[in-house]
């Protein structure tokens, strides 16, 4: 591990330049990719606290599970292929031609944006069916868990949706490849989150 | 995208220099005026939780002196001033404030990674404090839950302000959250990826060290306080049960069930633990500059501060229940934690040593920030063997609920970090302002502080130790509570108004020297670190001129043998440095040695 190996180094004998131009100990990628990995564990942090709330609460006596409605499998659907589209966008900005580059990128967003209102059906449907957030611990934590699912997704998409718009107004890929691949991680990890939280909800 | 090097990327980073006078002081991007704006800000808030204090103070001292200091006023003032205190002055400051202004500088950056989230970060900060303050203004007034807000206390009736006040002290923390985690962000990318050449993580002086470690800790553990922020918004907005159990207000069953009100007092110490080492690790770093620096000599044990750092930073996340021994646990609960707290007493011990041993035979000069740094360590010991006393279960059931608790966070996290804070404001002050400040009022002003502070905690110990419990409004006549102690009470009240009163001669040092003090120099205290070796004075925007320095030593080399002055700047190439050697040395002679 290089970390264990720079925090060994004994600094006051070493004298002179030491690494080449990028500092020792600097990750080799750009500052903004750095900077997502570590928002990333923030946001792991977040919802793994609000799952551990999620099984302290479940042990008292009043909980009443919840059966998840069969539309979130659809929905789960739509993220899964709105997170194979943004990958796509990626190899093709990574590749030599920008062929269906928009198709792709905008679409993924789409799809996306089908999630949410997906998801907001879901509540609507339980409300209508009478399963308010108030009624029971269970149906409030699956507005919380969702509901917070949903705003992270929400601020990928307003960092989506700037670079859509210099997609069409005409930028080339190569000029937003940075953006590109840090909503491909992005949506990956809600993704991945999201499927965590689904298969916590429908089997508990 | 492939890395492009720093050094490279040096002529095409974009400055934006700006020309008005909103460019420069209000909507600014560089990280030396949002480290003001945020030291300002901070400081402002707490001067409010100073005077809240000096409040409920008058209260504990001199009963109904005050008209307006009522049951509910006197536990709203003591809520805010805690949360005040901890999260809006000593986070703000440490961080957004010496964090802004120290880590480009001294990692040898022109800015921060990214300038705009920064000045997002400060803006949203100062929202966070106005949403705050908004809550004086509401009706019932801000919350007076205690600044645990631990419920179902906190959203029953005969809690003052249980409704709007409550809301917008949560909202005000989501938005504070939010704000250190831009900020944080910024802090941690830019010591690790904008580090300029040569700087190895292992040359970093341990401000930064401490700063670095201390924002990965908030981090982490702000999110626990959001958690649990938001939990208990939806509890009190919306009339969820997440925290809220059955219970019954005056006669009425409310309209909750089976919330666990334990849940949050484990999410709230889960944050509130680290919270702790998020305001001292800092502090420790600071102070390891200042000793060093006045010292004349290389801080003690580097590596082992710095391992000390992360160590300490690890272990936070695993003791917060050592706040909960109270609330009923596990027996073996209890004694895993007991055993925690304990242990992260040894790399703590272990840095007290460091820092006498930096002491020990040094070529000590007593400047202004040296004392404040030393009574630190006085402060700072005291508040530690406290904590021994209070991290075993079975001492700290009787005392939990007593003065003696005070007495013991607010030498550890109160006085202490406070005193850091004044010894780097003294330290750096030189180098933010161009000027230095009075050197008589300053001295003046720590004497006033120390044996001030000393004045109003050390009794307390013994008030705990009587079983005076704390967080009463008055405490009447008892047999237990005899009248040397309710005269030792207005005692502490008058030390308390006195060392409040002296801050103004900090404030009015700081602003009349920024007019009238004598002009610093670049390096007054002959400091080896980078931030000491900018071209100008204070540095301006961009920092380093046309180009970023590069780095061929650590941050400590002071009184090095056989070198011409007794200190080497970091940016100072092995061969020039100036030995003595060379220029023939001679004693008789050599004036720069003849004060040594």
């Amino acid at each position: 591990m290089s970390f264990f190996k720079n925090i060994t180094n004994k600094s006051w004998e070493r004298k002179g330049i030491i690494g080449g131009l990028k500092p020792e100990g600097a990750f080799d990628t750009s500052p903004e990719k750095v900077a997502l990995s570590f928002f990333l564990v923030v946001a792991t942090v977040v919802f793994s606290l609000f799952t551990v709330s999620y099984f302290i609460r479940m042990e008292l006596p009043d909980w009443q599970p919840l059966t998840e409605p069969a539309q979130l499998w659809f929905n789960t659907g739509l993220l899964v292929a709105s997170s194979i589209l943004f990958q796509w966008a990626r190899t093709i900005a990574n590749s030599d031609s920008p062929r269906n580059i928009k198709t792709a990128f905008i679409g993924g967003g789409v799809l996306a944006i089908l999630f949410i209102v997906g998801q907001l059906v879901t509540w609507g449907n339980l409300q209508d069916a009478g399963f308010y957030m108030t009624s029971n611990p269970a149906n409030s934590f699956y507005y919380l868990l969702t509901g917070v699912h949903g705003i992270h997704l929400l601020g990928g998409l307003w960092v989506w949706s700037k670079s859509s718009i210099r997609l069409v107004s005409g930028s080339e890929p190569q000029e937003i490849k940075l953006s590109i691949e840090l909503c491909t991680l992005y949506w990956h990890f809600l993704l991945v989150v999201w499927l965590v939280l689904f298969a916590i909800l429908s089997n508990t | 995208m492939a890395y492009v090097p720093l050094a490279d990327r040096d002529s095409e980073m974009e400055m934006h220099h700006p020309h008005t006078w909103v460019g420069k002081y209000v909507w600014c991007q560089d990280h030396k005026v949002i480290a003001i704006q945020y030291g300002s800000v901070a400081i402002f808030t707490g001067i409010v939780g100073l005077v809240l204090s000096l409040l409920f103070r008058l209260q504990l001292g001199f009963p109904e002196s005050v008209s307006f200091v009522d049951p509910s006023f006197y536990y709203q003032a003591v809520t805010m001033h805690g949360m005040i205190m901890v999260v809006y002055l000593l986070t703000a400051l440490f961080l957004g404030g010496f964090g802004n202004y120290l880590i480009p500088l001294m990692c040898g950056a022109r800015d921060m990674v990214f300038p705009f989230m920064n000045m997002l970060s400060v803006w949203v900060f100062l929202l966070s404090v106005i949403i705050l303050m908004a809550s004086f203004f509401v009706g019932g007034g801000p919350t007076g839950a205690g600044w645990t807000l631990y419920p179902p206390q906190t959203s029953m009736a005969g809690t003052p302000g249980h409704d709007m006040g409550l809301v917008l002290m949560l909202v005000s923390l989501a938005v504070f959250i939010v704000a250190f985690t831009m900020g944080g962000l910024n802090y941690v990318v830019t010591v690790l990826q904008y580090r300029c050449r040569g700087m190895t993580m292992m040359r970093l002086p341990l401000s930064v060290w401490g700063i670095f470690v201390a924002t990965i800790l908030g981090l982490f553990a702000f999110p626990a306080l959001l958690v649990a922020a938001v939990m208990m918004l939806f509890d009190t907005l919306l009339g969820t049960s997440f925290f809220m159990p059955a219970i019954i207000e005056s006669g009425q069953a409310m309209d909750y069930d089976g919330g666990s009100p334990i849940l949050f007092q484990h999410l709230f110490w889960f944050f509130g633990h680290p919270e702790v080492y998020i305001v001292a690790l800092p502090a420790f770093g600071l102070v390891s500059d200042v000793l060093s620096c006045h010292a004349r000599k290389n801080i003690f044990g580097y590596r082992m501060m710095v391992w000390a750092i992360i160590a300490i930073g690890g272990l936070s996340f695993i003791v917060w229940a050592h706040h909960m021994y109270v609330s009923g646990m596990n027996p073996y609960f209890g004694f895993f934690f007991a055993t925690t707290t304990l242990i992260i007493a040894v790399p703590t011990a272990l840095k007290v040593y460091n820092w006498v041993l930096t002491l020990w035979e040094g070529d000590i000069r007593m400047n202004v920030p040296m004392y404040f740094a030393i009574g630190f360590i006085f402060t700072f010991i005291h508040g530690g063997l406290t904590g021994l006393f209070l991290g075993n279960v079975v001492i700290d059931l009787p005392l939990s609920d007593t003065y003696f608790v005070v007495a013991h966070f607010h030498m550890v996290m109160g006085v202490s970090p406070v005193l850091v804070v004044f010894a780097a404001i003294y330290h750096w002050y030189p180098k933010m302002s161009g000027r230095m400040y009075h050197e008589g009022i300053a001295k003046l002003h720590f004497w006033l502080t120390f044996l001030g502070t000393y004045a109003i905690y050390l009794p307390m110990h013994y008030l705990g130790f009587l079983g005076v419990p704390r967080r009463y409004y008055a405490l009447g006549t008892t047999d237990f509570i005899p009248q040397s102690a309710q005269d030792l009470n207005a005692a502490i009240t008058v030390a308390a108004l006195i060392v409040g009163v002296s801050q103004l001669l900090f404030f009015f040092n700081i602003i009349w020297s920024l007019r009238f003090g004598e002009k610093a120099g670049p390096n007054p205290w002959g400091a080896a670190s980078l931030e000491w070796q900018t071209p100008e004075t204070p540095p301006v925007h961009g920092n380093w001129g046309d180009s970023l320095p590069t780095v061929y030593r650590w941050a400590y080399d002071y009184s090095v043998p056989g070198a011409h002055e007794d200190f080497i700047p970091q940016n100072t190439p092995e061969s020039e440095e100036p030995t003595v050697q060379e220029e023939h040395f001679n004693p008789d002679q050599d004036d720069s040695l003849a004060n040594v």
